[in-house]
């Protein structure tokens, strides 16, 4: 449900509006609804509308634990064949 | 969408057949109402155009200003905050041809509703959590207190969602119940502080009706009193009814999860993902179209 | 024209405001009325592109010499919108459509039919530019329009053009093409990236909203498949996955199972087409493509193959992208974590979701 993704800001406008980015595709969203959006930030997108800013450290952290998961777990499954 | 009622959908054909241009995100173009689906309903002539962002409704409505154009509101919290950005906007720039069908829907009640149904038994809560990133994880800190439930909020990634559950397991073998967050990167304790302050702005909580589990008490967001030039409802004279649901459609059990998708009668007997009867048979994430799917072709049974 | 000493309207037709009329030279239904502007279109736009000894008699019906006996024909249509897409426009997919049926049907294509519906009041200059493209991509495709038809609707009454292009084509002997010939250890290869035509459209058309630099894989396939002419026994089945992208051959009948590893490498979408996707909430495996070949071929030719294709710039992409595992049942994705995702066609349009 909910479905959202991570973008980074690419541009801030004054009319509440920006660009945000992700592989290559930019698209218009509006950043009225967080505080502060400024250019490099990662944000949650949902329907256009930047709902979230998502915590950068926190990510690079989680995902590091995600890949150590995914590593121990295909390993573990390549060794089991 | 699962929840909402065909009475929504109803309203929302009713104003495209009086003339306005009936815009939606595409997840409700296949869920049927009393009769029709939006689907059949512009194939009959309907003016019913598919968005991604609410902020194209609000284009339309100012390159268009002879039409009425009404924005169908459904979701939840995480969803009510571009729509009420958007609402935002209209009212700031004094759009005057724009309102809005609302059926938004907050999350805590439901949950709260849900607990309180003894045939239920449920035990914890994995939290959604794009839900949470606007109402924060300290939303469901009275399940965890007063319920003693544990709640975990979790992200979208696999190993979120099964970390999240692995969580739940923990705190229930250890008889714990507190919330957890381990979508701390994009879940804060106090959610989003802007969006809460803009949909308390605009919106109220009211009693409305679930599809298949019944009216829930103040669960509703809908607009206030001083926003109802907005309400579509309000502005058209319009009477948003339940509507009617197939007697037989038993989706409100399958979404609480106390009976199998099969054991409804019409399961495969004239509910089939390509002529859904109830919402669960919608999309592909919904219960009865994701147990068609792997069932009916892999030969499992229940 | 109409306002220089027309009937006068009867109240002012305020839903047309900001309706400008040029001066530029548009279709008019009379182009489709059998007349002399008819002809004017058939004689100034598709004879000079179009000109073979068949077409230039225009023939309602063509009589055909086709090269050996086992034939193969097929139709499509095309209604593509926009009419032009970063990558092609509705021109070039008609006739790569039409090209691409033929081809993995085990067919060389020969002949090819023209018909247009047209829109009162196109633009010329959008007419031309269509013509054109169909004519470099037949010349490209080394095949012939030997007949066509122009009709000419009402405005409103369709979007702009539709093409309707049947195709003729010989079989290429040894060919034995069927999902039943499937065994397991069978090898699923495809020729480029998936999906990219369906999310390149989509964006072009919410063009106000999306940027990218995504292009549709509009291309003819039919090299591709005589680039496998030297294995033909080997091939047992192919598909181009165009509408419903590549589930329809996943989930065409008789049934057939493989395991697609969900992220193989080399990664068979681009990122941009991925990201789309993800943003929209659809599945790029039901996003078309309308230049890929699907195969399934016997796991010793799986190299030979894959470098015939690679040798060509419309398979730089090809790769391995799973493995048949039965006769019978359905293909799904392994995920990373050993879970399975069955294929599914898509329910219905290919829509924007938000949940
Ligand atoms: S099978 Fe169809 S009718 Fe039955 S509960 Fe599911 S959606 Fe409702």
């Amino acid at each position: 449900m909910c479905l959202a993704i991570p973008m980074r800001v690419v541009a801030v406008h004054a009319d509440g509006g920006g660009l945000a980015e992700v592989d290559g595709v930019k698209r218009l969203v509006t950043l009225t609804l967080v505080e502060t959006p400024q250019v490099g930030d990662y944000v949650i997108i949902h329907a256009g509308f930047a709902i979230k800013k998502l915590d950068e450290d926190e990510a690079r952290e989680r995902l590091a634990l995600f890949r150590q998961m995914a590593q121990a777990w295909t390993t573990s499954r390549e060794g089991a064949e | 969408m699962c929840v909402t009622g065909p009475g929504t959908i109803d309203a929302a054909l009713t104003l495209a057949e009086r003339g306005a241009i009936l815009v939606t995100f595409g997840d409700m173009i296949r869920v049927p109402g009393s009769r029709l689906s939006l689907a059949e309903g512009r194939a009959q002539g309907a003016d019913i155009r598919v968005c991604y962002s609410p902020l194209e409704a609000l284009a339309l409505a100012q390159e268009q200003p002879e039409r009425e154009v009404v924005f169908l509101a459904i979701g939840f919290e995480t969803t009510a905050a571009p729509i009420i950005g958007m609402l935002d906007r209209a009212v700031r720039e004094g759009v005057g041809n724009l309102s809005l069908l609302t059926a938004l829907k907050g999350v805590p009640p439901a949950l709260a509703a849900l607990i309180q149904d003894p045939e239920c038994a449920i035990d914890a809560f994995l939290c959604p959590g794009h839900v949470s990133a606007i109402i924060g994880a300290n939303a469901y800190q009275f399940l965890a207190k007063t319920h003693h439930i544990p709640c975990v909020v979790a992200g979208f990634e696999a190993l979120d969602i099964l970390h999240g559950i692995r969580s739940l397991l923990v705190q229930h073998i250890e008889g714990q119940a507190r919330v957890e967050n381990p979508y701390a990167r994009v879940v804060r304790a106090n959610g989003n502080p802007r969006v809460q302050a803009l949909i308390r702005h605009y919106l109220h909580p009211e009693d409305v009706e679930w599809r298949g589990l019944g009216v829930i008490p103040g669960s509703g967001l809908a607009l206030r009193p001083a926003f109802q030039d907005f309400d579509a409802a309000h502005r058209f004279g319009l009477q948003v009814t339940p509507g009617r649901v197939h007697p037989k459609c038993l989706c409100g059990d399958v979404l609480k999860g106390k009976i199998m998708p099969s054991r409804c009668s019409l399961f495969g007997r004239g509910c089939h993902p390509d002529h859904p009867v109830g919402p669960c048979m919608v999309s592909t994430e919904g219960a009865c179209a994701a147990h068609y799917k792997y069932v009916s072709t892999e030969g499992a049974t229940e | 024209m109409w306002g220089r000493g027309g009937p006068a309207f009867p109240h002012t037709p305020t839903l047309l405001k900001g309706f400008i009329m040029d001066q530029e030279r548009r279709v008019l239904l009379a182009h489709g009325g059998g007349g002399h502007l008819s002809r004017e279109l058939i004689e100034r736009e598709i004879l000079p592109r179009f000109s073979n000894e068949i077409l230039n008699a225009l023939p309602d019906t063509a009589a055909l010499t086709v090269p050996g006996t086992h034939i193969l024909f097929t139709t499509d249509s095309f209604v593509v919108q926009p009419l032009f897409f970063p990558g092609g426009c509705i021109g070039d997919l008609a006739v790569h459509g039409t090209v691409n049926d033929l081809a993995v049907s085990g067919g060389r294509p020969l002949f090819l039919t023209l018909a247009l519906i047209l829109e009162e009041g196109l633009p010329w200059s959008t007419l031309r530019q269509v013509l054109e493209a169909v004519r470099r991509a037949t010349t490209a495709c080394g095949v012939s329009v030997v007949t066509g038809d122009t009709k000419v609707v009402r405005r409103g009454q369709c979007d702009g053009l539709y093409l309707n292009v049947s195709g003729l084509g010989m079989a290429w002997p040894g060919f034995q093409l069927s999902a039943r010939s499937i065994r397991p250890g069978d090898a699923v290869l495809v020729s480029g990236t998936l999906g990219n035509h369906g999310m390149a459209v989509l964006v072009a058309r919410e063009k106000l909203f999306l940027e990218t630099a995504l292009v549709s894989d509009s291309a003819p396939v039919h090299r591709l498949v005589e680039a496998m002419l030297p294995w033909t026994a080997e091939v047992r089945f192919m598909r181009d996955p165009t509408r419903g992208g590549a589930s329809p051959p996943c989930c065409t009948r008789p049934p057939w199972a493989a395991v697609l590893p969900l992220r193989s490498r080399p990664c068979p979408w681009t990122p941009a087409a991925a990201a789309v996707a993800e943003m929209l909430g659809i599945s790029l495996l039901h996003s078309p493509c309308e230049g890929r070949i699907m195969a399934v071929v016997a796991p010793e030719v799986t190299q030979a193959v894959l470098a015939a294709w690679r040798a060509l710039p419309e398979g730089q992409g090809a790769c391995r992208i799973g493995q048949a595992i039965a006769p019978v049942g359905r293909v799904s994705l392994h995920t990373t974590l050993g879970g399975h995702t069955l294929i599914d066609r898509p329910q219905g349009e290919m829509l924007p979701r938000i949940c």
